[in-house]
């Protein structure tokens, strides 16, 4: 995994409560086996109209949401379904971070793994992050946790620790797993098995 | 220290804990599907990994399987490589795969219970939301990504940090026409859509403890749509006889072993949780959801809320374009709105009780003609004994189509879905915008609603039929 590191940037607001998997990204298009592609199907049912023709009003279409890197939303960002298409789909558009007031379990977890950063602020820096001019910038600095806002408060958002070591370091999950493989074998010798779902 | 059944599955599935890390949990059972698999898959290969336990994985293909006739190819040809991957991916990792020609194939969810391989004291996973099913048998059960199944696979081992407790307390008797999905609608109204985040549920009452296991998991199974990962019920004597005899409960010295193992398991006396909250059954009433999330519902005879009476700014427009994407007004009751579609199925309510119970309301009745109805069993065991009891002939004369097991148009990925613009009352848990097709309208309730609404044509309460 690439490193991730400190970096400053325009928001995109997208000023809605509940913004479900649905919504980043249909099921219709999940019937894909690869991760790559899913950019042009973000928001996709928000961004195209029915003709397939992409929506100017739609916040992602306009001139100066391209090259933006942070999503601004509601409370509860990203609940419903558990698909990895959504953190996919978002970083392959171009974001790095998603601030909100709350976020669902699952979503969170899987952004996390994906290098996208899910911010959690309360909710008066959410409500100044809202009302800030178009085109300021934020800073997000993810070693020290903080977010500096277009006025300049610097706001401390929690990371568990493991996510933001390996956020930082690049580390991979998974690789770290695999390193307690002792543990795991003397675990399962401890605890022998129930079922077999082969037979 | 007396601990809850939660705090027991914890305790019970530590592999290690290092400092600064999140703790390493075993996983008793992983479920595996077409949608989320197939990167998980690529990265073992591309890694040369192993399936670390095929003993403790099953695969079946339901999210992008048609519900037509299965002797017929599939025409939808980016779905038919994703099931065909699939097959390929079990056979290549040593996986069982029930695939679409599998006599045994069904929901992720439907097929674990009925097996016997969703057992008390587990920890169940699957790349899916509605994992929390399996809980209904006092299981610690919880949807993840694609990044922890490809993790599951080469390790059954995921990193995972504790949850809170959150006691969800039903006492009291249902009334007729009432049910265990609207118990979980009722609770989701209440609590909202992020109400459990960060918390794994236990349901816990005399209410809980009088449903059968069909219901229970339909409780359990929407516990993700209050923000919940996981949702549970402490196993006891009707769990008990509901696994007896499955093709992979214990059998003989082993079953009375696990029985006693089993009957360790509920909450002790004394057991303190993060957050409580409790429910009055005698009081509920058939529940129905207006907007474009599931804590958007209210109870079937009840007006709509008027956004102009809510205060805070976001909440107010959430509620307005759920409105206007429903083409709904505030202040008004759903009673009497025309439906187009109705839709009986998915991992909440495709179980035989659940089929039984439409099949009863629609027994020597007709559908109304202004309404498709799509009976959709969860899996093919259900299919069976659907069969053996005759309720495909209700469902047909009655004007229903009866179709092949799948998630159908829950996800609407296979070509089940609605028309821009068309409302189902659907029995399935999401009424997210396009959930059931680009543009359509859903309304979530139980099949009892469902069937009912069926006969009228229009949003019914089914105590009016009984």
């Amino acid at each position: 995994m690439t490193p991730f590191t400190n970096f400053e940037s325009r928001l995109i607001k997208l000023p809605l409560n509940n913004v479900d998997t649905d919504q980043i990204i249909p099921a219709r298009f999940l019937k894909t086996t690869s991760k790559q592609g899913l950019d042009k199907q973000l928001f996709n049912d928000w961004r195209y109209d029915a003709a397939g023709n992409p929506s100017p009003e739609f916040v992602l279409n306009q001139p100066e949401s391209q090259g933006v890197q942070v999503l601004l939303a509601g409370d509860n960002f990203g609940c419903g379904s558990s698909r990895e298409h959504a953190p996919w789909a978002l970083t392959q558009w171009g974001f790095r971070a998603v601030i909100s007031t709350s976020f669902a379990d699952i979503f969170q977890q899987n952004s996390l793994k994906n290098s996208l950063l899910p911010i959690i602020v309360p909710p008066d820096v959410h409500a100044e992050l809202f009302a800030a001019a178009p085109g300021v910038v934020v800073k997000i600095d993810l070693p020290n946790q903080t977010l500096t806002t277009p006025g300049g408060r610097v706001v401390e958002f929690p990371v568990d620790a493991f996510s933001k070591h390996c956020l930082v370091k690049g580390v991979d999950e998974l690789g770290y797993i695999l390193e307690q493989a002792p543990e795991i074998a003397a675990y399962e010798a401890a605890n022998p098995a129930s079922i077999d779902a082969r037979a | 220290m007396p601990r809850t059944i939660i705090e027991k599955l914890w305790d019970s599935h530590i592999v290690h804990e290092r400092p600064g890390a999140p703790t390493l949990l075993f996983i008793d059972l992983h479920l595996v599907h077409e949608v989320t698999s197939p990167q998980a898959f690529q990265g073992l290969r591309e890694r040369g990994l192993k399936v670390r336990r095929p003993d403790l994985t099953i695969a079946t293909a339901d999210h992008s399987i048609p519900t037509s006739d299965r002797s017929l190819p599939i025409v939808d040809k980016i779905a038919l490589k994703q099931l065909d991957q699939l097959e390929t991916n079990c056979g290549e990792f040593g996986i069982r795969c029930l695939g679409v020609h599998s006599s045994q194939q069904g929901i992720v969810h439907v097929i674990g219970p009925e097996l016997g391989l969703t057992q008390p004291g587990m920890t169940v996973v699957c790349g899916d939301s509605h994992t929390a099913t399996h809980g209904a048998f006092g299981a610690l059960a919880f949807g993840i990504g694609t990044s922890e199944v490809e993790q599951v696979l080469a390790t059954q081992c995921l990193l995972q940090r504790k949850s809170k407790t959150f006691q969800v307390q039903v006492e009291g008797r249902l009334g007729a026409g009432v049910s265990a999905k609207d118990i979980i609608l009722a609770l989701i109204a209440r609590i909202g859509i992020g109400g459990g985040t960060g918390s794994v549920f236990e349901y816990t009452g005399s209410t809980i403890r009088a449903l059968g296991m069909d219901e229970r998991m339909t409780v359990c199974n929407m516990s993700i749509e209050g923000g919940s990962r996981a949702g549970l019920v402490a196993p006891d004597d009707i769990t008990f006889e509901y696994l007896a005899g499955r093709p992979h409960a214990p059998k003989g010295a082993a079953w009375d072993a696990a029985i006693a193992r089993w009957k360790q398991l509920p909450t002790d006396e004394g057991a303190a949780y993060d957050r409580c909250l409790s429910i009055d059954a005698d009081t509920l009433e058939p529940m129905i959801t207006y907007g474009t999330n599931p804590g958007m519902g209210v109870s079937i005879n009840a007006p709509l809320p008027e956004p102009s009476q809510v205060a805070d700014p976001m909440a107010r427009d959430s509620i307005t374009k759920a409105l206007a994407y429903m083409g709904l007004e505030g202040g008004k009751p759903l009673l009497g709105h025309p439906i187009d579609v109705v839709f009986i199925g998915s991992c909440t309510n495709s179980r035989i009780s659940d089929l039984r119970t439409a099949a009863g309301l629609l027994k020597g009745r007709k559908v109304s003609d202004k309404v498709r109805v799509m009976v959709v069993p969860g899996s093919q065991e259900v299919k069976r004994q659907a069969i053996a009891e005759g309720l495909p002939e209700i469902f047909r004369a009655a004007g229903c189509e009866w179709r092949e097991p799948g998630c159908s148009m829950c996800i609407a990925m296979n070509g089940d879905q609605l028309s821009p613009g068309q409302y189902s009352v659907s029995t399935s848990n999401r009424n997210f915008e396009g959930r059931q097709g680009k543009g359509g309208r859903t309304f979530l309730a139980s099949p009892l609603t469902a069937a009912a609404s069926a006969i009228t044509g229009v949003v019914t309460d089914v105590r009016t039929l009984l």
